[in-house]
């Protein structure tokens, strides 16, 4: 039976086009919807299909405002068992920060009785791709820790892991648990939601915590946005009639062997 | 002349079979805009010519760790070895692969400091202010590093690799790592190849044709392969055509999928959502066919097209063999 504590982070559903706050600290997202990145979504099916086939439970935690409640419920339906809140302005904790405040939670379940074999996160958030909250925790709760995991399979006090290697294979690691994970997209497919799955989250309470530690912060100065460039696009026609056109053009490329 | 602002950059060197990596190449042109002496960290066995290689890059000291610990891949035992060769080094960089960061992360947490991920600017040396890409680097983050040690991965294409005005005999220094057994607890045990790609090389190809909803279904590709062929091209696709399965994760472009910045994208039904654009806009010329003549891809393109791809790019491949023969 193994136990997996899932992290996730509720960030802005980007359009077209991103704008900043007055102050330049961070996305506008007054206007958006949000979502979770996709590493995410896919550490989140891991945790599920882990926590079936061991027969063992899968726990979603989040750090940010009572909003994000949101994003635990929408695992809720996915199949997690539990969830839990860190409630807390997720713009004034940098990574070693919110490794600090998950580390927090692990030990003091595990001071309860439920510890985790396997804490899963993301391989970076979609907003501030920090790749280093995993690293950080796995040092905080002294686990070995893998990341760009593609897919896992446990078994016993061990677990296989695969993901990709820089020449493009795949590189296996054989790790003890308990162990932390980080997730990349493209191992698994999430699963939709069902509507019995939706009726059953509603019911599953949140367990809220407030953090103790006081956050050091991310560092930020600000943010940036590129310049907006005026469009500049040359259309070279409408329909097949333009193929001569875009023909002449990867010539005139030099990309036509 | 004024003094240095930092003493030494050590930079975390990945190889291939022929030498650096271009992102490591890239890095260590970055970092010679610190005003530094440049210090290269090796790992393992590296390639024949490595040595001159980083000469020519202004690397005036080879670390050189190697061992059983390193000869399969430990990220932890990696840091031990770059902590092991920080020596005076006041900046610690790696490239902004999935290795690069992972490595860095590891050795800030060992140095008890901050790393910033994906750096594609200098603002500052004293003190040192970066901007690193956030949001899949549709925005910049400036962050100071003002720890002891400053930790710090370079985004691929933050420059164009080149060698120094003045090359160097580097000193090779080999160096003892203490590495434990908790460091080597995460190792690959074993490596498999990878699967037959389609997508021909996707990260090094000079022309990308590009694929997305307006693809229609897996059967939509007939058309678009066939162009990638006559362009000796690689597909690449948004994440919408993997989510639905109508192609493989590898061959996605894109936040989640793999940076490009070919020669020529062309951009076939995709709409240019900011995390589709996050891996392709450093392309140098962007061809988009679309029948949206609004789309975020066509506005931000060179050229356009505007219509079915299912009957632009048939014509576009007629045309191509046309002139051929």
């Amino acid at each position: 039976m193994s136990n997996v504590l899932v992290c996730i982070k509720r960030v802005p559903d980007l359009g077209g086009e991103i704008s900043l706050t007055a102050d330049a600290m961070a996305v506008d997202d007054s206007s958006l919807g949000h979502t979770v990145s996709p590493h995410e979504d896919c550490a989140v099916e891991l945790a599920i299909q882990v926590a079936k086939d061991t027969g063992g439970t899968a726990t979603v935690l989040t750090l940010g405002s009572s909003d994000a409640v949101e994003q635990l419920r929408n695992a809720l339906a996915l199949g997690c068992t539990a969830a839990v809140l860190v409630e807390a302005d997720a713009g004034a904790f940098g990574p070693a920060d919110v490794a600090a405040a998950i580390a927090d939670v692990v030990r003091a379940h595990e001071a309860a009785g439920t510890s985790y074999d396997l804490v899963l996160l993301g391989n970076d958030a979609s907003d501030t791709g920090d790749f280093q909250v995993g690293v950080r925790l796995s040092y905080l709760l002294d686990r070995p820790v893998v990341t760009g995991v593609s897919t896992l399979s446990v078994s016993g006090d061990r677990v296989d892991v695969r993901g990709s290697s820089p020449d493009g294979g795949t590189e296996i690691f054989d790790v003890a648990l308990p162990a932390v994970l980080t997730v990349s997209e493209g191992g698994v497919e999430p699963r939709y939601p069902s509507i019995p799955g939706r009726m059953k989250a509603k019911k599953i309470a949140v367990e809220e915590v407030v953090p103790t530690h006081e956050p050091a912060g991310p560092g930020r100065r600000r943010l940036k946005l590129p310049p907006l460039q005026p469009s500049q696009v040359e259309v070279l026609g409408e329909g097949p009639a333009a193929a001569g056109a875009v023909v002449d053009l990867l010539e005139k490329l030099g990309v036509v062997r | 002349m004024s003094p240095a602002t930092h003493a030494a950059v050590l930079v975390l060197v990945e190889t291939d079979g022929g030498g650096a990596t271009e992102v490591s190449r890239e890095t260590l042109t970055f970092v010679r805009g610190l005003d530094a002496d440049v210090h290269a960290l090796v790992v393992g066995d590296g390639p024949s010519g490595l040595v001159d290689q980083l000469g020519a890059y202004g690397v005036s000291v080879v670390h050189h760790a190697d061992g059983d610990a390193f000869t399969s891949y430990a990220a932890a035992a990696w840091a031990a070895a770059v902590v092991a060769a920080v020596g005076d080094a006041t900046v610690v960089t790696a490239a902004g692969t999935p290795r690069g960061n992972e490595v860095l992360a590891h050795v800030a947490c060992r140095l008890g400091v901050t790393m910033a991920a994906n750096v594609v600017e200098v603002d500052s040396t004293s003190p040192l202010v970066v901007s690193r890409q956030v949001l899949g680097g549709s925005a910049l983050e400036e962050i100071a590093l003002t720890d002891g040690v400053a930790v710090f991965s370079v985004a691929g294409h933050a420059c164009d690799p080149a060698e120094a005005e003045t090359s160097t005999t580097p000193v090779v220094h080999p160096i003892d790592v203490a590495v434990s057994d908790a460091d080597l607890r995460a190792r690959v045990v074993r490596t498999e190849p990878g699967e037959p790609d389609e997508s021909g090389g996707l990260k090094a190809a000079r022309v990308v044709v590009g694929a997305g909803r307006g693809a229609g279904g897996a059967d939509g590709f007939a058309d678009l392969l066939e162009l990638t062929e006559l362009l000796d091209a690689s597909l690449g696709v948004s994440r919408v055509v993997t989510s639905l399965g109508w192609r493989p994760h590898h061959e996605q472009v894109g936040q989640t999928g793999s940076r490009v910045s070919p020669d020529l994208y062309v951009a076939c039904g995709i709409s240019g959502a900011i995390q589709h654009w996050a891996g392709m806009s450093s392309s140098k010329t962007i061809l988009a066919i679309n029948t949206d003549p609004d789309a975020p891809m066509v506005t931000k393109a060179h050229y356009a097209v505007i219509g079915d791809l299912h009957e632009i790019v048939p014509a576009i491949n007629e045309e191509l063999r046309r002139r051929r023969s």
